[in-house]
C-alpha cells in the first residue's frame, strides 16, 4: 500500500525525531497530554473490536483503561489507535503510541532485537487451524499440500511454515495484511485452511457465511502468550502497565471486583488492603496516587470480570475458562501475578 | 538612475558583492546547503542515539540469515528457487523485487495497449464504439484503486470452480485449466536442438529488418514501395517454424496434472501407490506444469483497467492536439486515412502523449505494492511486511525499499526520455 509504505517511512523520520522524547519519559508525556494512546487491532472481537456506537471493548482495550484509571483515575482518558500486524512495533517505537495491547505474542526475538518489553500475559493463546467440515480431515496431519490461508506480518507464518516443514508436507501460504480478507478468501475457497491464533479464530468464524460448516482441528502447533508492550529503556511506565495487570489478577484473587472494591476497602485482610491502597505506599512507588488499583477495579474490573464480559462462555466466542490455560493458578489455570507486598 | 550609480561606487567591496546578483546566489545557495547538511546530520545522529538507547540493532548483517517463513508461488520463488527455512533475508527482497517487477511490467504492457484502444476510440465516429469507451474511461478512473483490486480479487475468487476440479479449460484444446488456485499453464521442456531454432528466429529477424530498412532506402530512392511488414512477418514465422519442424520438433510441453476424488495416487516413477485420492488430495498435483495464481491475474486485471483510463484519455488529447490542417492538407496530397493516422497523426500526437505516459507508468509501479491487500508477495507485502515484522530494523529495510522503487521509477523514466527524443520532431 502506498501510503503504507509512506508510512514506513514517517514512521522511521518520526523514530528519528521523536523518539527521543517519547521513549524517555512516557509517564510525563501521557500525563502532559492528559490520555494514554493505545494501539489496538483493526477489529478482533473479545480483544479490541469497536461496537456499534463506535466504543473500543475487549481484554486488551481493558487493560489500555486500566492503565487510564492507574495513572489519571478516569478509565475513559484513553484513545486508540488501530494498528495492522506489520504497523504495530513501528508505531510503537516511533512514540505514536504508549501501550501496545493487540493480541501480540511475546517472543524472545522481538523481546531483545527489536527494542520492546513484555509487560506480562493477558491471554495465553496457540495457534490453530479451521478447515470446511466438508474437507473431511480431522487431523492437521493429514493437510499435506492444503493451501493456507493466514495474515502477513505475525508469528503464525512462521509456525505454519515450522508444522508443514517439521512434518514434510507441502503447502501453499496465501498471506493477507487485514484479516477481513482473510476471512473473505478463506470463504471464498481461495484456501482449505485459515490459520491463526485459536481465539482468532473463534473470532473470526463468526464472520463466515455459515459458521457451523467449519471446525477447529485439534492440533495447537504454537504457545502463544499475548500481552501488552511498551518501549523498552522505560522503566516507569513499565513498572506501571505490568503492576496494572497484576493489579487485576490479583483483584481476582483475592475476590475483589468492580462492585465491592469501595466496601473491600476496608477489609481486614492485610493483601487486600494493600491492593486498594489503604495500607503502604504503593502507588506512590509506581509514580502514582495510592488509590491507582482501587481505580482500576472499580472502573475496569478484575481480570476474571474482564475475561467473561468480553471471550467468555456467555460470549459470542464462547471461550470457556474454567479448565483451560487462562484459569486463575488456583484454578490449576496459568494466570498468576506476582503478589502485592 | 544616475544617483544610484553615484552611490554603488562610493561603496566599498563588501557592499557592492552583497548587490553583485552571482555573489548573492551563490551565498545564498551555501546556505541553503549548509542548513539541509546540518538538518539530515542532526536527524542521522538523533537516529543513532535513539536506536542504541532502545537496544535495537542495526546495520545489514540481517540479510544473511535465514527466514522462517514461505512465501506464495511466484515467479520470484521460481526465479529464486526459494525454499522455506533455507532463503535468507536477502532472497526475500530480492523475491520481492522480482515480483514488484513482474506485475509492473505486464501491467504497463497491458495498460498501454488497452488505453491506445480505448483512446482511439473514444475519437471514433461510430457511436457505439466512442459510448463505450467514455462510459470505460468514466467509471475506471473515478473508482479508488484498491476497491478495484478488492473486487478483481473477489470476482476472480468468486467467479472460479473448486480447486478440487481442473475446473472450466481455456485455449483451443482446453490446454489451460484454470480453478480457485491459479490459472494453470504447461510448462515447456526444451529438448536437444531447440537452441538451433531459437538462432534461426534470431537470423530471421535480421533478416526482415535487413529486408524493411532496403525497402525504406528504395523507396527514399525511387518512391516504389515493398509491403515489407507482411513480407517480415511471413519470414519471422515460417523460417523459425521449418526449423522447429525439420529438427523433430525439440519441444515437449508438460501439461498440469490434476487428480478428481477417487483416483490412483501414483508415486514419483508413475507406479500406483493403491491409495486413492480422498478430497484433500484432489486437485493439482504439484510439481507438473506452471501455475498463475489469482493474486496475479486480479491485481494485473485491477492495475492494467486503471491505468488504461487515464492513458486514453492522455492518448485522446495527444490527437487531438494535432491540428486539423495536418489531416487536411494528407487528404489534399491524396494520402489515404490509414497512412494519415501512421504516418502523420500518431508520430504528432507522440510527442504531445509520451511525457504523461511516463507518469503513468511510474504511477503503475507504485501502486503496485497495493499488492500486499490480496496477498500478492511484492516487495512491500513480503519485504516491508512479513520480514520487517521478523527483524524489525525498519530504518534499513525501508531504505531499501526506498531505494528499489527510486531506480525502478529513474530506469523507466531514462528510458521514455530517450524514446521521447527518438520521437521528436526532427526540425530541419
Amino acid at each position: 500500500m502506498t501510503f503504507k509504505y509512506a508510512l514506513g517511512a514517517l514512521s522511521a523520520i518520526g523514530l528519528a525525531l521523536g523518539a527521543g522524547t517519547a521513549s524517555a519519559d512516557t509517564l510525563a508525556d501521557v500525563k502532559a497530554k492528559g490520555s494514554v494512546q493505545c494501539g489496538v487491532s483493526q477489529g478482533l472481537p473479545g480483544f479490541s473490536n469497536q461496537d456499534d456506537s463506535g466504543n473500543w471493548t475487549g481484554i486488551d482495550v481493558d487493560v489500555c483503561k486500566a492503565v487510564a484509571a492507574a495513572v489519571f483515575g478516569d478509565a475513559n482518558a484513553v484513545k486508540f489507535t488501530p494498528l495492522s500486524a506489520k504497523e504495530r512495533f513501528t508505531a510503537l517505537s516511533s512514540g505514536e503510541v504508549d501501550i501496545l495491547s493487540r493480541n501480540t505474542t511475546w517472543t524472545m526475538t522481538r523481546d531483545t532485537q527489536l527494542g520492546l518489553n513484555f509487560a506480562g500475559v493477558n491471554y495465553y493463546d496457540g495457534q490453530g487451524m479451521m478447515v470446511p467440515a466438508g474437507l473431511g480431515v480431522t487431523s492437521a496431519l493429514e493437510l499435506d499440500g492444503a493451501s493456507i490461508c493466514t495474515n502477513t506480518g505475525t508469528t503464525t507464518e512462521l509456525n505454519i511454515t515450522d508444522f508443514f516443514r517439521a512434518n514434510k508436507m507441502g503447502f501453499e501460504l496465501v498471506a493477507f495484511e487485514k484479516a477481513d480478507e482473510v476471512v473473505a478468501a478463506y470463504d471464498a475457497g481461495r484456501c482449505d485452511v485459515y490459520t491463526t491464533d485459536r481465539s482468532g479464530l473463534a473470532a473470526q468464524r463468526l464472520k463466515l457465511a455459515d459458521p457451523a460448516a467449519h471446525i477447529v482441528l485439534p492440533e495447537v502447533i504454537s504457545k502463544e502468550p499475548l500481552g501488552p508492550v511498551v518501549r523498552q529503556g522505560d522503566d516507569v511506565w513499565f513498572n506501571i502497565v505490568r503492576w496494572t495487570l497484576n493489579a487485576m489478577i490479583n483483584a481476582e484473587e483475592l475476590g475483589v471486583t468492580s462492585g465491592n472494591a469501595a466496601a473491600m476497602a476496608s477489609s481486614d485482610n492485610p493483601g487486600i488492603k494493600r491492593l486498594l491502597g489503604t495500607e503502604g505506599n504503593f502507588g506512590e512507588a509506581l509514580g502514582l496516587s495510592n488509590d491507582w488499583a482501587m481505580q482500576v477495579i472499580s472502573q475496569v474490573g478484575n481480570y476474571g470480570e474482564s475475561y467473561e464480559a468480553h471471550v467468555g462462555a456467555n460470549t459470542p466466542l464462547k471461550l470457556n475458562r474454567s479448565g483451560s490455560v487462562n484459569a486463575l493458578w488456583t484454578n490449576g489455570g496459568l494466570i498468576y501475578a506476582a503478589p502485592i507486598r | 538612475m544616475a544617483s544610484m550609480t553615484a552611490s554603488e561606487t562610493e561603496d566599498t567591496g563588501l557592499t557592492s558583492l552583497l548587490y553583485d546578483p552571482k555573489a548573492r546566489g551563490l551565498l545564498f545557495q551555501i546556505l541553503l546547503l549548509t542548513a539541509v547538511v546540518a538538518f539530515f546530520a542532526w536527524i542521522l545522529d538523533n537516529t543513532i542515539t535513539n536506536l542504541a538507547s532502545q537496544g535495537k540493532k542495526s546495520g545489514f548483517g540481517f540479510l544473511g540469515e535465514t527466514s522462517g517463513f514461505a512465501i506464495l508461488t511466484t515467479l520470484g520463488t521460481f526465479v529464486m528457487e526459494a525454499r522455506a527455512g533455507v532463503a535468507t533475508y536477502f532472497d526475500v527482497f530480492w523475491i520481492g523485487v522480482i515480483n514488484t517487477l513482474v506485475i509492473s511490467f505486464f501491467g504497463i504492457i497491458a495498460a498501454t495497449l488497452l488505453g491506445f484502444l480505448m483512446g482511439i476510440f473514444r475519437l471514433s465516429n461510430n457511436v457505439i464504439l466512442r459510448g463505450f469507451a467514455t462510459f470505460y474511461v468514466e467509471i475506471l478512473r473515478n473508482i479508488p484503486l484498491l476497491l478495484q483490486i478488492f473486487f478483481w480479487y473477489f470476482v476472480v475468487l468468486r467467479a472460479l470452480p473448486d480447486k478440487r476440479a481442473s475446473g472450466i479449460s481455456l485455449g483451443i484444446f482446453g490446454e489451460f485449466p484454470m480453478n480457485v488456485t491459479g490459472l494453470y499453464i504447461p510448462y515447456p521442456l526444451f529438448l536437444e536442438g531447440f537452441s538451433s531454432v531459437v538462432w534461426t528466429f534470431i537470423a530471421a529477424c535480421v533478416l526482415a529488418w535487413t529486408i524493411s530498412w532496403l525497402a525504406k532506402k528504395r523507396q527514399e530512392a525511387t518512391g516504389r514501395q515493398f509491403p515489407s511488414f507482411w513480407v517480415g512477418l511471413l519470414i519471422i514465422t515460417a523460417i523459425p517454424l521449418f526449423a522447429f519442424y525439420q529438427m523433430g520438433g525439440p519441444l515437449e510441453l508438460e501439461a498440469a496434472k490434476f487428480l478428481n476424488v477417487g483416483d490412483p495416487i501414483l508415486d514419483a516413477n508413475g507406479e500406483p501407490t493403491g491409495r486413492t485420492a480422498s478430497k484433500i488430495k484432489a486437485g493439482y498435483i504439484a510439481g507438473e506444469g506452471g501455475v498463475i495464481k489469482p493474486e496475479f491475474i486480479a491485481l494485473w486485471l485491477a492495475l492494467a483497467l486503471y491505468t488504461a483510463a487515464f492513458i486514453a484519455e492522455i492518448v485522446r488529447a495527444g490527437i487531438l492536439a494535432v491540428p486539423g490542417g495536418q489531416t487536411e492538407a494528407a487528404k489534399a496530397l491524396g494520402i489515404s486515412p490509414s497512412i494519415t493516422l501512421r504516418k502523420v497523426i500518431i508520430p504528432q500526437a507522440m510527442r504531445v502523449i509520451i511525457p504523461p505516459l511516463t507518469s503513468q507508468f511510474l504511477n503503475l509501479t507504485k501502486n503496485s505494492s497495493l499488492a500486499i491487500a490480496i496477498a500478492y508477495p511484492d516487495l512491500v507485502s513480503i519485504f516491508a511486511g512479513t520480514a520487517l515484522n521478523q527483524v524489525g530494523q525498519e530504518i534499513e529495510m525501508i531504505f531499501m525499499m526506498m531505494m528499489v522503487y527510486l531506480i525502478i521509477s529513474l530506469g523507466t523514466a531514462a528510458f521514455m526520455n530517450w524514446f521521447n527524443a527518438r520521437m521528436m520532431l526532427v526540425e530541419r
